[in-house]
């Protein structure tokens, strides 16, 4: 792009963004600088004091807990949110490519409608679900376990898979798969050699969203697994902080070593992410 | 796009798969395609349509013990909530947390966007700094933002972003955030911009790209100044995509919940309470089933009257093109 | 293609990766399923006490220990009910002792424990005035393991003594030491309602000083109505005390605001003896207690009990449980940590700290009465609704209002008419 059409000064522009990117960063600087004081030295009148004295104990206590303390520690469910989201982000991302697949390529009467039921799932509350979920999760024996969460991910990220592959491979020209078609593939071929290929940067927006909520949640984790050997890493965090009393510095801790996985996704993957939405898979 | 395989170098193994395969015809690829979808739809009737059935039934007993009692009530749980007075402070804070929360996130998430498409050095870094926040649980969020929001006290000093603000100059600006009421959940506001903004620049960066060149360099040789580009061909040009962000956000905003919890509470007089928490709170703590179930299915009715619209007039719209 | 196989492969790998664990779940220890919401602090480690006793007698049992964090306890019981209703619940859970039981529905989900305080000789040990909280349609559902007294006034006595003020006894007492207070800039009393229960924790304390232990009683039995000229007179105090609080009590939590005392800018927080074990982890010793105006000779109990569900999975190792939660043994290992006294009135009291072994004298000799916060003197729905009519009247004030909505809130529960 050659044009620039806001001919600002440059430095004005830039200190604009640099003031912004601090505003930004502020709440991490209170994370991580809460997450190296020691308990004796967490204070909220004093939040944005440097740490007299620097100390990764809290970091060590949230990831391996503690046997005096009685708190377990983060990292038995960091390994099973890994076991979890992995597997429910690939799933999901399939099914929904297969569903925007079928749904913008192959339409039939029915199409669009049955889109739009399918999207309206992503907008129910879940608090409301809860209790019809759990016994049709142990109807079908999967109430409990990390495939159960897998499940409940998987079904409640249709709509959201299913709208952003649709619009992505809406753009994609008909004449494409009508070539295709010319030349003898069937539906399943034309997705294999046609459609699956070029689907790169649906997918990059997709898992990455999926990963991110999956890791994320908190609500499914702690109703669908209640043994705490099979929780994921958001209900573990929420356990760093006790009934009656909250160790901050702990807490702080716990986050941020909670929060690594999804920061570094959008850190180091984040172009692919941009260049996903380029692509036009979320465009309205 | 030059990622579209070629068609010529798929066509050679597609009518050769065709022909081992003995060519399937179009029928058959219906039937295919009713599969493919057939179980997405199948357990999303189950499990979203099933359920929003079993919760408007409940809504309408008298279920408020542990053990289902379906006896028949009517509109009763309704009529109930809305004179309830926790439950009009929540629609009204709902409304206002929509309302502030789509503007601010919106015209952050464009600035924010505008800026970052002015080919400047490091737009990588800065994207970065904008997006991360997207990553985070609303758990994390609320905790963090709980602290920067504390006010402090007229006894023990100011803290957090009243103590910056005093440390800048700005000590006109300090409020009491969330421990006021009259600010209440408009607080929280602030906390979900800073978590949200980043997914709108994010596509309205993409949306700037995809604006051609041409247009904006005719419109400036025409003598339009760089204000008036924006405000007549970007902005319109880029409305299919405020719309799509303005149904994310607005859905997350009806829905809010983990946020709320881990922020505020309930907060003075119920200032920053939110129909969600209320929800949870009087289905499992005070085990009133039925008044919870009703709650869920206002909040549907909220989410469907801002979403039906949109879907229609998308899809319409599509078959239009 | 290449890649379509590529993403089956690992799909497939990483499915069967977490089934087999699962699979293998076999290897024979026996288990037990402990489910509460004391995640961290004395609680915790008092719970990991009783493990360490229970441990010594039954050794092969695998102990599971359920928490669930958050919403004081909000998000425990949302995993309780669907576990519950579901039909996989725990084999023993948290409860507090009284009328919260009525929650989880005794008759259809939990069993009765009479034949095992009978047998465990407990009607002996555990104070009348406890064994009356406990009784639910005419049983017992659960096993106390602690009392917690609600109704204390903490003070810093720094700030008492520096200002040559003692302890209030009186209302009248109060307001003049609240107001000398006010004067040197120290917030006299110290609140923190973030979570929403803690005005109607301190409100607990003025009616009893109000109304006194038999009026308080009343209040939750029908004998009292809610419409009394006394309620109003409580209200009424209870907005004048309110305008001493600090200004950012919304912000924070009780244990948030306690830091107000520690740091000598605060002077009286009426907190259950939590605080206790609160101010401990701070290393803070310069506290004092003392019963909040017109409570002297009454105790305002709580308690935290476990329960039996039916149809638990193992249920013998439940039962053992909860003998040793009834026990001495385990009621020493638990209580001097978690900063609560024995249910039982047989413990060592050498055990325990300064304010605890005061606390258990009280215990013995005070006139006992039930807390609605914490679940002894009211079902859960009444007792939410008392919560959240304090909360609003801490910003509205409105003292006819209030008042109106929680002798509906009586009504509506059946117990006024």
């Amino acid at each position: 792009m050659t044009v620039r059409p806001l001919p600002w000064l440059r430095p004005v522009l830039y200190a604009l963004l640099v003031g912004l990117a601090i505003l930004y960063l502020l709440p991490v600087y209170v994370l991580v600088v809460t997450s190296m004081k020691s308990f004796a030295e967490v204070n909220l009148y004093r939040m944005w004091d440097w740490p007299a004295r620097f100390s990764l104990e809290s970091f060590v206590h949230a990831w391996a807990g503690s046997e005096t303390q009685g708190f377990r520690g983060l990292s038995h469910n960091f390994w099973n949110s890994v076991r979890l989201g992995v597997p429910a982000t690939l799933l999901s991302a399939l099914l929904g490519s297969l569903n925007g697949y079928v749904l913008s390529k192959w339409k039939f009467r029915a199409a669009d409608t049955l889109f739009a039921l399918l999207l309206f799932g992503m907008f129910i509350p879940y608090q409301s679900i809860l209790i019809p979920l759990v016994q049709v999760l142990r109807r079908i024996g999967l109430y409990g376990s990390i495939l159960g969460l897998i499940f409940t991910h998987v079904v409640y990220g249709i709509p959201i898979t299913t709208l952003i592959f649709r619009n992505y491979y809406a753009t994609v020209p008909g004449e494409l798969v009508e070539a295709a078609k010319i030349d003898g593939a069937g539906i399943l071929g034309i997705y294999r050699y046609v459609v699956f290929p070029i689907s790169l940067p649906a997918f990059a927006v997709v898992m990455i969203w999926q990963f991110t909520s999956i890791w994320n949640d908190f609500l499914f984790g702690v109703i669908i697994t209640p043994r705490p050997a099979v929780q994921p890493i958001m209900v573990a965090l929420n356990n760093l902080a006790g009934s009656y009393i909250v160790e901050w510095n702990v807490q702080m801790a716990g986050a941020l070593l909670a929060a690594l996985p999804t920061v570094l996704v959008y850190v180091v993957l984040g172009r692919y992410f941009m260049r996903g939405l380029l692509a036009g898979s979320l465009k309205g | 796009m030059t990622q579209n395989a070629t068609p010529t170098r798929v066509a050679p193994a597609l009518a050769a798969r065709a022909v081992r395969r003995g060519g399937r015809g179009p029928t058959a690829d219906r039937l295919i395609s009713l599969l493919l979808i057939a179980p997405s739809l199948i357990v999303i009737a189950v499990f979203v349509y099933g359920f929003i059935g079993f919760t408007a039934f409940a809504s309408l007993t008298k279920w408020n013990a542990l053990a289902p009692d379906f006896s028949w009530v009517g509109l009763q749980n309704y009529a109930q909530l809305f004179s309830t007075i926790r439950f009009q402070i929540d629609l009204r804070n709902t409304v206002t947390f929509t309302v502030l929360f789509l503007v601010v996130c919106l015209s952050l998430g464009f600035t924010l966007a505008v800026l970052l498409d002015q080919r400047i050095r490091g737009e990588g870094l800065f994207r970065s700094v904008f997006l991360f926040p997207l990553a985070l649980s609303f758990i994390v969020t609320g905790v963090v933002w709980r602290w920067m929001l504390n006010p402090g006290s007229v006894q023990l000093g100011s803290t957090g972003v009243n103590l910056l603000l005093e440390k800048v100059g700005l000590g006109f600006l300090k409020s009491g955030w969330y421990t006021d009421p009259r600010i209440g959940i408009k607080a929280v506001v602030i906390a979900a911009t800073w978590q949200m903004s980043g997914y709108v620049m994010a596509m309205y960066v993409a949306g700037l790209r995809g604006i051609p060149e041409e247009l904006r360099e005719a419109a400036l040789v025409d003598g339009a100044s760089s204000f008036q580009v924006y405000r007549h061909i970007i902005v319109p040009l880029l409305n299919p995509i405020t719309l799509g962000a303005m149904i994310i956000l607005g859905h997350i905003s009806l829905k809010i919940f983990d946020l709320v919890v881990a922020m505020t509470g309930p907060g003075p007089g119920f200032s920053s309470d939110v129909p969600a928490f209320f929800m949870f709170e009087t289905t499992f703590r005070g085990n009133n089933f039925a008044q919870g179930a009703g709650i869920a299915l206002i909040l549907l009715v909220m989410v469907a009257v801002l979403i039906v619209p949109y879907l229609v007039y998308s899809l319409r719209t599509e078959t239009q093109r | 293609m290449r890649q379509i196989r590529g993403l089956t492969v690992l799909s497939l790998l990483l499915i069967s990766v977490m089934v087999a664990p699962a699979g293998w779940a076999g290897a024979a220890k026996s288990k037990l399923e402990i489910f509460s919401w004391w995640t961290a602090g004395g609680e915790a480690e008092g719970l990991a006490g009783m493990f360490t006793v229970y441990k010594k007698l039954y050794p092969n049992v695998d102990i599971v220990n359920a928490t669930v964090a958050g919403g004081a306890g909000t998000n425990a019981k949302a995993v309780l009910a669907t576990r519950l209703t579901g039909g996989d619940p725990p084999d023993s859970f948290q409860v507090h002792a009284g009328l919260e039981v009525q929650k989880y529905d005794p008759a259809k989900y939990l069993e009765p424990l009479d034949g095992l305080f009978t047998s465990a000789g407990w009607d002996k040990v555990f104070p009348s005035g406890l064994l009356t909280l406990l009784r639910y349609q005419g049983h017992y559902w659960s096993v106390p393991v602690n009392i917690h007294r609600a109704n204390v006034m903490w003070y810093s006595k720094k700030v008492f003594t520096d200002n040559k003020l003692t302890p209030p006894k009186t209302f009248d007492e109060w307001f003049k030491v609240a107001d000398a207070l006010k004067a040197k800039g120290i917030v006299p009393f110290v609140l923190g309602d973030k979570e929403g229960w803690e005005a109607g924790h301190a409100f607990e304390a003025v009616l009893i000083g109000t109304l006194g232990a038999d009026g308080y009683r009343g209040l939750w039995t029908g004998k009292t109505q809610w419409t009394d000229a006394k309620v109003t007179q409580a209200l009424n105090t209870f907005k004048r005390m309110l305008t001493y609080t600090n200004s950012d009590h919304a912000a924070l939590t009780w244990d948030g605001a306690g830091q107000y005392l520690i740091d000598n800018k605060g002077a009286m927080q009426i907190m259950g003896d939590w605080q206790n074990g609160w101010f401990q982890s701070k290393n803070y010793s310069g506290y004092g207690w003392a019963s909040p105006p017109g409570n002297a000779g009454v105790f305002d109990a709580l308690s935290d009990s476990f329960s039996l569900p039916k149809g638990a999975k193992d249920r013998e190792n439940a039962m053992n449980w909860l003998k040793v939660a009834g026990s001495k043994a385990g009621q020493e290992a638990f209580n001097p940590k978690k900063g609560s006294i024995c249910a039982r009135t047989d413990c060592t009291q050498s055990l325990f700290n300064a304010y605890l072994q005061s606390a258990a004298q009280d215990w013995k000799s005070n006139a006992l009465v039930p807390s609605v916060i914490h679940g002894a003197a009211a079902i859960e729905s009444w007792a939410t609704k008392y919560k959240d009519a304090l909360a609003l009247f801490v910003t509205s004030g409105d003292v006819a209002k209030t008042q109106a909505d929680l002798q509906q809130a009586c009504k509506g529960a059946g117990v006024c008419k």
